[in-house]
């Protein structure tokens, strides 16, 4: 909502008020001012001119030379525009003269021809294109005949004004109109308004005795009122009212139009003004459109329509679409001499379907949407009228056509100071309370220590007591307001097992060297499934803004993965990012698909990166794998974790690996396919991607002290010649079943493949440490034990002591 | 043969000042004091002096002794630390050298903030709630007292899945559920978390960002309590010098409803870049929540009162660091990641 603070002094005297202090006041109490416009823009030097004498030039077809009249001299002008002629009143910026854009006005030479000043467009005094007047649009704006040559021009257009830019909250639509705003502002400053007098003279002839109306559709319609106004002069409304709707954002059209949009601007009423005669048949009928139904609106759009739109018709087809736009078969022309005004009431929710569906959101719709106020129905055609017979000649005939079921009755609102207060945590007395809405102009009476109100209606907001609360709070100023805090029973915080074990995990992978990553949760439907732990149905959008984020999630590597390659085009050539975010798998019962948290990491490049040392590493499968295990080590979970090889869609064959916790998989490590590194632009990439939920909800044992050994433990190492195909884990396993319960740990040391061991086999070295807590042990039972793994490897695995 | 001692003497403590290496300091005193040294023979002489002389002899040799030896260890003490100086002085490095890079990784600057204001609610004895990002209409809507066609549903354009469940556009459906599931209890609680919306991604606006809200509900809560909180926060999150201001403001689940400014933090209040010169910045959306959300989750508006407030992570940071484009939170360039590792004042 623009205001414009000339127009707004007309209901409220703020003479003498910097528009800086009353918008800061404004939005301190209510209503966000979010920008002050000056709509002089610093301009000086623009004067009224008078064309003496307009001819051609000599040198250039499109070049007039013109003698203008600027008070104080004639002086010469070239002017380029097309409709510059002999006799206009025109504004002149004369040399000397700063335009918006810092365009300085010098006098020139065009052609051989002195010119001394421009004659200016309304564009050029920095009024958007959009707004000015059509029979302008192309060219210079004309002034009304009886300006003064070389009075300030300013003036004259209303440009002398500053503008303040509302940004409205859906619950103040009673602002979006002047005199809305006129309540505000006079309440803000204990101020006196002057409501608009409405009289005019009406004709013998009887609204009704043109006009017949028929409201079908009651309950979305339930007040319709129909002025009509006869001998209309259809013709360019006079400079104050153009001036006004062009700070206020809206374009003149014509005295009638322009008699519309100011009334709608003023009462936050919209109107619309219909020709009468082509109306043709004398008879509004307001109903359901007809499924299927064509209409053009004024925009000159063909509508097909719905059984739930409503339209004003001639009792034939279709003239309006109510409450969002007219239509183009009975719109006021430069012949029309008879008008219809209509003032309505539509349902909200009705015409925020319409229009939401018809794409059309007009200055009336937005009014419409948020409920006008009911008491201004009627009075808003009577202003319209009393303008239309003001400025426009015309005669208005005696009464209105009328359809009202509408409730007007105003909200009651009891509610006691003491509730007041102590919602607000105040001592503010019943006197200053009754003052406020005094001030506020809402009627209150004090009955038995209790205000008892009658919310207006122009207030639709005012509905309930916390309504008055807040009206209270705002007007007394919420630096008033004392700071404590809630006394209540204290709570100890803090965050759950859950949420604490998720802060280690964070921890732990930034301590292991990797960031933090978050990416979107919307994806493509080509990426939705990719590297997804279980195969779920895709939870997709109605309406996505794009394909690229269409569908929701279900592995978070794909994103991961487009961070990588961002990060490696830009050189970036080591990257390690982790991410803990949610996935979305399917759809439950209640129609929720089941979010699981999971963990995600991404590796590619060097580990270890000590150049001078000599010292770099890329990132391997093993770096993963330890950073998985290292995780679940802090979290207790070692014993129960396993790796298991794993053919997974998009992943490195041979070099992937589901991850169990307690035999169940939980998620997968591994290096990403060639061909998907190649299609990412990526270089050997490892993933880990685990279900945390799982994770941070496993069971683990208590934390119990376990004595430190007194007795030494012993160690043996043995190398191992295997067929290359047989894994370490495998011979671990081996180990440790025929360890017995003396051996400890086993330690893998030394893997070998290469020339020094035979074709097809490798060597692997391990150590084991055998201990007893008791006593020490000797070195007869190590032997023992030892002998008995070396049986087993050689048994079970075929395994061959390394010579 | 006292002469001959002294001579004896003199000549070692000699030999023991010329010795350069601790080898040679060993053959001195091999030479001296070893067992076919000169003073082991002069000792074995002393049977042949007269039984008088004896103990006045043998006290001589042994001053002698001790006075060779004691020059002897202190030459050797002399010596070692000399190796050993040596040593050292080989095995120096260039400390300028750049050091072995231990491993770094950080949180995300939205994680960062999110956890510092739960910590501080934390400290305050709130709990931190969590729940479904994909939303019933009902939770996200609904519940808050934002019926279907009410006209505040235009300011969160939604992804809607289905007609009836949506990705949420705010964390309050955590508030929602938190109650309904309370059952009319206390409340206290901090709900972090991604939200979505409608909205074409530019400088400041992403369509999936995050937010953090509060709720507190209990009997007796005043407006002058989400105040008091309010302004502990932005002292604790900003600066003790930060002071607070509440501006009128809507949501449709709070009444009366407020919008909380800092006083700028860059500039103290006198105006600058950060605050669009006008001393203040706006951090969040807060209110009292409005009764028929307290009815609708099981409570009794006229008993039980509440606050709620709600902020957005992302405007947090951008404010605090200076981070001009809301984009960069989503991108995850490692370069502009890692900048937020370490400490603040």
């Amino acid at each position: 909502m623009l205001v414009s603070t000339k127009w707004l002094n007309e209901y409220v005297n703020i003479n003498g008020i910097n528009p800086a202090d009353l918008a800061e006041r404004i939005t301190r109490s209510g209503i966000e001012v979010d920008s002050i416009i000056d709509r002089s823009l610093g301009m000086t030097n623009v004067v009224v001119g008078h064309v003496v004498e307009c001819v051609k030039h000599p040198e250039a077809d499109k070049l007039n030379i013109c003698q203008v009249d600027v008070g104080d001299e004639t002086t010469q002008i070239i002017c380029g525009a097309p409709n510059v002629a002999q006799g206009q009143k025109v504004i002149v910026a004369r040399p000397g003269a700063v335009l918006p854009g810092d365009f300085k006005i010098k006098k020139a030479k065009l052609r051989g021809e002195e010119s001394n000043g421009m004659i200016c467009s309304l564009q050029e005094l920095g009024i958007e294109g959009k707004l000015v007047p059509k029979a302008y649009a192309e060219g210079i704006y004309v002034l009304p005949e009886d300006a003064v040559p070389g009075e300030n021009a300013l003036p004259l257009l209303g440009l002398d004004d500053t503008v303040l830019e509302f940004d409205l909250t859906p619950n103040r639509s009673d602002a979006l109109s002047m005199l809305g705003v006129a309540y505000e502002v006079s309440a803000i400053l204990s101020q006196g308004i002057a409501l608009p007098e409405i009289d005019y003279p009406t004709a013998s002839e009887k609204a009704e005795d043109l006009l017949k109306l028929r409201v079908d559709a009651t309950v979305v319609n339930p007040m319709y009122v129909a002025k009509v106004v006869k001998n209309i002069k259809v013709a360019e409304s006079p400079l104050w009212l153009q001036n006004a709707l062009m700070a206020s954002g809206v374009r003149p059209h014509n005295n009638v139009v322009d008699i519309t949009n100011y009334v709608l601007l003023e009462y936050g009423q919209p109107l619309h003004a219909f020709d009468y005669d082509r109306l043709e048949t004398g008879e509004i009928v307001v109903r359901h459109a007809e499924k299927g139904e064509v209409m053009t609106t004024l925009d000159d759009v063909e509508r097909k329509l719905n059984s739930h739109n409503l339209v004003i018709t001639n009792g034939k087809e279709p003239v309006a679409l109510a409450g969002v736009m007219g239509g183009a078969n009975s719109e006021v022309h430069d012949g029309t001499t008879t008008v219809v005004i209509e003032s309505a009431y539509f349902a909200p929710s009705s015409v925020r379907r319409t229009s939401k569906e018809v794409g059309l959101r007009s200055d009336a719709s937005t009014r419409f949407e948020k409920g006008v106020d009911p008491n201004r129905v009627q009075e808003a055609a009577e202003r319209a009228a009393q303008l239309m017979a003001e400025l426009a000649g015309g005669e208005v005939l005696a009464g209105s056509v009328i359809f009202d079921e509408l409730d007007k009755t105003a909200e009651r609102i009891t509610i006691s100071p003491d509730y007041i207060n102590s919602r607000l945590g105040m001592k503010i007395s019943m006197d200053e309370m009754l003052t406020i809405l005094e001030r506020l102009r809402i009627p209150t009476q004090a009955i038995n220590g209790q205000l008892v109100i009658d919310a207006p209606t122009r207030r639709q907001d005012l509905k309930i007591r916390e309504d008055i609360i807040e009206e209270i709070a705002r007007m007394h100023g919420y630096d008033e307001i004392p700071k404590t805090l809630p006394v209540s029973e204290s709570t100890p915080g803090g965050l759950t097992p859950y949420q604490a074990k998720r802060r280690i995990v964070r921890q732990f992978l930034e301590g292991a060297g990797l960031y933090q990553a978050v990416t979107y949760s919307l994806t493509s439907k080509a990426q939705a499934q990719a590297f997804a732990l279980e195969t779920a149905p895709v939870t997709e959008l109605l309406m996505p803004m794009s394909e690229d984020r269409s569908v929701l999630r279900q592995s978070l590597i794909p994103h991961l993965l487009e961070a990588a390659t961002y990060n490696v085009a830009r050189r970036i050539d080591s990257v390690a990012l982790y991410e803990t975010g949610s996935v979305f798998l399917g759809e439950e019962e209640d129609g929720l698909p089941r979010e699981v948290e999971h963990v995600s990491a991404v590796l590619t490049g060097k580990w270890v990166d000590h150049a001078w040392q000599a010292e770099t590493k890329k990132v391997d499968f093993y770096v993963v794998k330890g950073i998985v295990e290292g995780m679940m080590d802090l979290l207790g979970l070692l014993e129960g974790l396993s790796f298991e090889k794993a053919v997974i869609d998009g992943m490195h064959p041979g070099r992937t690996a589901a991850v169990l916790l307690d035999g169940e998989r939980i998620g997968m490590i591994g290096q990403i396919h060639p061909t998907e590194q190649k299609k990412r632009d990526l270089k050997e990439t490892y993933v880990m991607e685990l279900n945390l939920e799982r994770i941070l909800s496993a069971e683990t044992d208590e934390l119990l002290y376990v004595p430190v050994p007194r007795y030494p433990s012993i160690s043996r190492d043995i190398a191992l010649v295997v067929a290359s195909g047989t894994s370490a884990g495998m011979l671990e396993t081996i180990i440790r079943n025929a360890g017995g319960k003396l051996l400890k740990d086993v330690k893998l040391f030394d893997l070998y493949e290469g020339d020094k061991v035979e074709e097809g086999k490798k060597s692997l070295a391990f150590s084991m440490t055998y201990f007893d807590p008791e006593r020490t042990l000797t070195d007869e039972e190590i032997v023992k034990a030892h002998e008995k793994v070396l049986k087993a490897l050689t048994e079970e695995a075929d395994a061959q002591l390394r010579g | 043969m006292e002469q001959q001692l002294q001579q004896l003497k003199e000549e070692a403590l000699t030999k023991i000042q010329e010795a350069s290496t601790v080898k040679e300091l060993n053959d001195v005193r091999v030479a001296y004091l070893g067992k076919k040294g000169p003073i082991t023979d002069l000792l074995k002489g002393m049977g042949k002096l007269p039984a008088e002389e004896r103990p006045k002899m043998g006290a001589l040799v042994n001053v002698v002794r001790e006075s060779v030896t004691e020059s002897l260890e202190a030459k050797m003490m002399k010596l070692e630390e000399e190796a050993i100086n040596a040593q050292l002085e080989k095995e120096a490095i260039d400390v300028t050298l750049p050091g072995r890079p231990a491993p770094t990784g950080n949180h995300h600057p939205l994680t960062r903030v999110v956890e510092e204001i739960e910590d501080f609610f934390i400290s305050m004895g709130y709990e931190i709630a969590e729940g479904p990002e994909v939303e019933k209409d009902y939770y996200n809507f609904e519940a808050l007292n934002l019926p279907k066609g009410h006209p505040a549903r235009d300011m969160q354009d939604s992804f809607y899945i289905s007609e009836e469940i949506l990705l949420r556009t705010h964390t309050s459906p955590v508030q929602a559920r938190t109650m309904e599931a309370k059952g009319g209890s206390a409340i206290k609680i901090i709900c972090p978390g991604k939200v979505y919306r409608r909205d074409n991604d530019d400088a400041t606006h992403s369509h999936q960002f995050t937010q953090i809200e509060g709720l507190v509900v209990g009997e007796d809560i005043r407006m002058s309590d989400l105040k008091g909180t309010l302004d502990l926060f932005a002292k604790k999150m900003f600066g003790a010098e930060r002071e607070i201001r509440l501006r009128p403001s809507f949501f449709p689940f709070t009444e009366p409803s407020v919008e909380m400014d800092i006083s700028c933090f860059k500039c103290g209040g006198d105006g600058c870049n950060v605050c669009k010169k006008t001393g203040w910045i706006e951090i969040l959306g807060a209110g009292m929540v409005h009764p028929n959300v307290l009815k609708m989750a099981g409570y009794d508006p006229s008993v039980v009162t509440g606050f709620a407030f709600g902020m957005g992570p992302e405007r947090i940071a951008m404010l605090k660091y200076g981070v001009e484009d809301i984009r960069h939170f989503y991108t995850n360039d490692v370069r502009f990641i890692s900048q937020f590792h370490r400490t603040e004042a």
